[in-house]
């Protein structure tokens, strides 16, 4: 059913730290190869010289600048927010697209599916892609294969991404609840939504990268005011003269 | 957004088709035997014709029938409804008309109101999309039912579709006035976009993805925009200002041939330009607005 549920008790997501992302994309890597394993995340030419593909996650890295201190390089990896007033559920004339009452999570039935696309455009964030292949539309599932899957090993109960991060920068847990760890760094960093205005309340938050404060000069900057002596400086003296 | 030719030519030519229906409903012309036989195929002919051109665009249309189910909340799937409804509401009155058989005209404009009632469902598919600002805006519906009720009075030869034409140019005119705005006003930016606008002002380092991806493809179409303002005084001659003359001339049949030749093809490039110049927000992420 593609009514959103009035509200959910539990809203699993996740909160990304852009101050420690390094940008190596291997939540990406991992995203890809947890969900390539069953029904597949189709590649176009891959090997060819104008390869294509279904991703859920992709890292975009930014410069900014910042008035008074260097520019700052920050890497972004984007995907489904799960949002609370999600529009891609609303407009999906089926019923394939729908979001879970328990706990909050967006999915697709791709049983369901008719591969109109219209979930895709009324994504703010470009967080669903078709998959040229099979037909129907793909997202992020939060991994619920991993999350509850009781076979695999109790750390392994979490979304590839998160569990394959090397710096810790991406974190999993229920931000309906105040006391959980994902909520608790929200409130200490300033997590926020990204396109607040657009009315899709994220479920997923950012954490802000730190301020690094103004540039500090150099260690090696006073060996640049080096006075020649010597020959040097005589040399230094008359070549200047001429 | 990617101008999809299915979805060009499902918009453009169903649009008015269930226009010249919505007349034919009305009794806006009472032919009978072949005559009523012909119009109304033409008016079933290019509505389904429409239809089916749409069913092109999906990935995987096997499930098309489960369109129907959420007319609660999809204005997608409340097209699919109103869409045969009107068909089926319509057909009787075509048989009537074919055969004579004098059936009451109450059906005939319940029907008619159902046509512009599609016409208006589907308009909405993209006026409810926030995330293209420039079809986020009530003109939207108004211009799509514009032009089938400009196209229906023209193919069923109204004394007055010279101005309903007019009126189409004038919405064409404020649609684009009020649309160039559209994407400024919604005030997203990179900056908001990603949340770095806290930070200071961000700029694209490195593409997420050298290849391109259904995203780039689908959402960030700039090809073509170079001629938009060419285009559209195309569009607005051909579908509005062109047709208009003609059907002022002593053109007879031929002449409403001619205006709905000319209109058809303006009405296709002012829809071109519906998609192709409307820009989705997630273009911001790769540095595009577009």
């Amino acid at each position: 059913m593609t009514a959103l549920p009035q509200a959910t008790q539990t809203k699993l997501g996740l909160v990304i730290d852009l101050d420690t992302c390094v940008g190596c994309q291997a939540c990406v890597t991992a995203c890809k190869g947890w969900n390539d394993a069953g029904i597949g995340l189709s590649d176009q030419n891959p090997y060819g010289a104008d390869p294509s593909g279904t991703f859920l996650n992709r890292v975009h890295s930014y410069q900014v600048a910042i008035p008074d201190a260097p520019a700052q390089v920050v890497t972004f990896p984007r995907s489904c927010l799960h949002c609370d007033n999600a529009p891609c559920v609303t407009v999906c004339p089926t019923g394939a697209s729908y979001k879970r009452a328990e706990d909050g999570i967006v999915l697709v039935n791709e049983d369901a599916c008719i591969g109109c696309g219209l979930c895709a455009w009324a994504c703010p964030y470009g967080a669903r892609e078709m998959d040229e292949a099979q037909g129907v539309m793909k997202k992020c599932t939060l991994c619920v294969d991993r999350i509850y899957n009781e076979t695999l090993a109790e750390e392994d109960r979490e979304p590839a991404c998160v569990r394959t991060c090397p710096t810790n920068a991406r974190h999993f847990g229920d931000l309906a609840d105040p006391d959980s760890a994902v909520s608790r760094l929200v409130a200490e960093r300033g997590g926020y939504d990204l396109m607040p205005d657009m009315g899709t309340k994220p479920t997923n938050k950012y954490l802000p990268p730190r301020k690094k404060g103004p540039g500090t000069a150099s260690p090696l900057a006073p060996l640049l005011d080096v006075k020649a002596t010597g020959i040097a400086g005589w040399l230094d003296r008359m070549l200047g003269k001429i | 957004m990617h101008p999809a030719p299915s979805v060009i030519l499902f918009s453009t030519l169903s649009g008015l088709g269930f226009g010249f229906l919505a007349f034919l409903g009305w009794g806006a012309l009472t032919p009978s035997g072949w005559a009523a036989f012909l119009l109304w195929a033409l008016g079933y002919g290019l509505a389904v014709a429409g239809l089916l051109a749409s069913t092109f665009h999906l990935g995987n249309p096997k499930n098309a029938l489960k369109a129907f189910t959420q007319w609660r909340t999809s204005w997608l799937s409340r097209e699919a409804w109103t869409s045969v409804a009107t068909l089926l509401l319509l057909a009787p009155v075509a048989l009537s008309d074919i055969f004579g058989l004098g059936l009451p005209r109450l059906l005939g404009q319940i029907g008619g109101l159902l046509a512009l009632g599609t016409v208006l469902t589907t308009a909405m598919i993209y006026a409810q999309i926030k995330a293209v600002p420039r079809w986020h805006h009530w003109l939207t519906p108004v211009m799509f039912l514009a032009f089938a009720l400009a196209g229906g009075a023209l193919l069923s030869g109204r004394a007055w579709a010279p101005v309903l034409l007019l009126a189409v140019g004038a919405v064409l005119l404020a649609v684009w006035r009020v649309g160039d705005g559209a994407f400024a006003r919604a005030g997203q930016t990179m900056g908001t976009a990603t949340g770095l606008d806290r930070l200071g002002v961000p700029s694209v380092l490195d593409p997420a993805h050298t290849a391109g991806n259904y995203l780039k493809r689908e959402m960030i179409f700039v090809v073509g925009r170079k001629h938009a303002v060419k285009l559209r005084r195309i569009a607005l001659v051909l579908a509005s200002a062109a047709p208009a003359v003609v059907l002022l001339l002593p053109l007879g049949g031929w002449g409403i041939a001619l205006a709905a030749a000319l209109h058809l093809a303006g009405a296709l490039s002012a829809r071109w330009l519906f998609f192709a110049e409307a820009e989705h927000v997630v273009g911001l992420y790769y540095g595009a607005r577009g």
